[in-house]
């Protein structure tokens, strides 16, 4: 299986996504985002960090710049791309899936860990995953999803959440909200469910001497729901 | 030619920043304040000599760039 990460200016955690898609067996290429072409992948990753110094919005420069058409393209016709934290937050920048990412509730940045419940199985993301909880870690001050209410409709009718914030027995309620998300989300899909954008890292959860290992179920999965 | 863009938040959406604000104004004494939206302004200096030509470049750029329209309404103010 193929991978490609995308590297803005001011990404910081496209190294870690490429130590874990290795890891579990991708051959993964970094992209610079000035490149036009995206090499031949089945799998394309907008990484975290702070792309353009999150300047205008968050992921809004980042969204414009050139490798971005061919990802959009990309997605478009199928392809499987996934955007972490900033990557998410580009993610709604083009309009790729619904929705923004304001600024956390209580202005603080936030870093911790975290458990999300997996709200849809039917995608190529979490099919197969047997876990219904996954502690991931998360590290964003924009990471409080918003959408019209048109939006969320849609998003609802479509099953289209991806991942909410949960207790560790998968109970969503405001207490386990970090950021003050619309209905806990922390991922949701575009209709198709090729496009996933989640603020969680589950490339930090990769490594049982450094974090957890639910990060290493999210890949492991992955790659056989590719193959 | 320069042309000013004000974006606004959205009646609907919080304004975290905004509230702070308010109630940091408040503690200061400033206590008869209803409510604080925080924005931003853009000044763009263009080369378009063209009043109306220039305004509707400046609009498509809101909608491009500039502003996001979930969240955010954009006003351009008339060069003078």
């Amino acid at each position: 299986m193929k991978s490609s990460v995308i590297t803005f200016p001011g990404s910081n955690c496209d190294r870690d996504m490429d130590v874990a898609l290795k890891k579990f067996g991708f051959k993964n290429k970094m992209v610079w985002h000035a490149d036009a072409e995206l090499p031949k992948s089945d799998l394309v990753v907008l990484p975290g960090g702070f792309s353009y110094g999150d300047y205008l919005r968050c992921g809004s420069m980042a969204s414009k710049s050139k490798i971005m058409q061919s990802v959009i393209n990309f997605a478009n016709s199928g392809g499987m791309v996934m955007g972490i934290c900033n990557g998410f937050q580009i993610l709604v920048e083009t309009g790729l899936v619904p929705g923004v990412l304001l600024r956390n509730k209580y202005l603080e940045f936030i870093c911790k860990n975290v458990f999300v419940k997996i709200n849809d199985k039917k995608n190529k993301y979490f099919k197969n995953v047997d876990n219904e909880v996954l502690e991931f870690h998360i590290a964003h001050n924009e990471g409080n999803y918003f959408c019209t209410n048109d939006q969320l409709k849609k998003i609802e009718d479509n099953n289209q959440i991806a991942i909410n914030y949960c207790d560790e027995n998968g109970k969503i309620e405001d207490q386990y909200n970090p950021n003050g998300s619309l209905k806990n989300i922390a991922g949701i899909f575009n209709k198709e469910k090729n496009v996933l954008g989640m603020m969680p890292h589950p490339e930090r959860m990769i490594d049982t001497s450094l974090s957890g290992e639910d990060g290493s179920l999210f890949f492991k999965n992955l790659i056989n729901n590719l193959k | 030619m320069k042309i000013s863009v004000i974006i606004t938040l959205k009646k609907d959406v919080l304004d975290p920043q905004g509230k702070v604000i308010h109630q940091t104004l408040d503690g200061m004494g400033f206590q008869d304040i209803n409510e604080v939206r925080q924005g931003k302004y853009f000044e763009i200096d263009t080369k378009e000599t063209d009043n109306d030509k220039a305004k509707a470049k400046v609009e498509e750029m809101c909608k491009k760039l500039l502003a996001n329209l979930v969240i955010e309404n954009y006003k351009i103010i008339d060069p003078k």
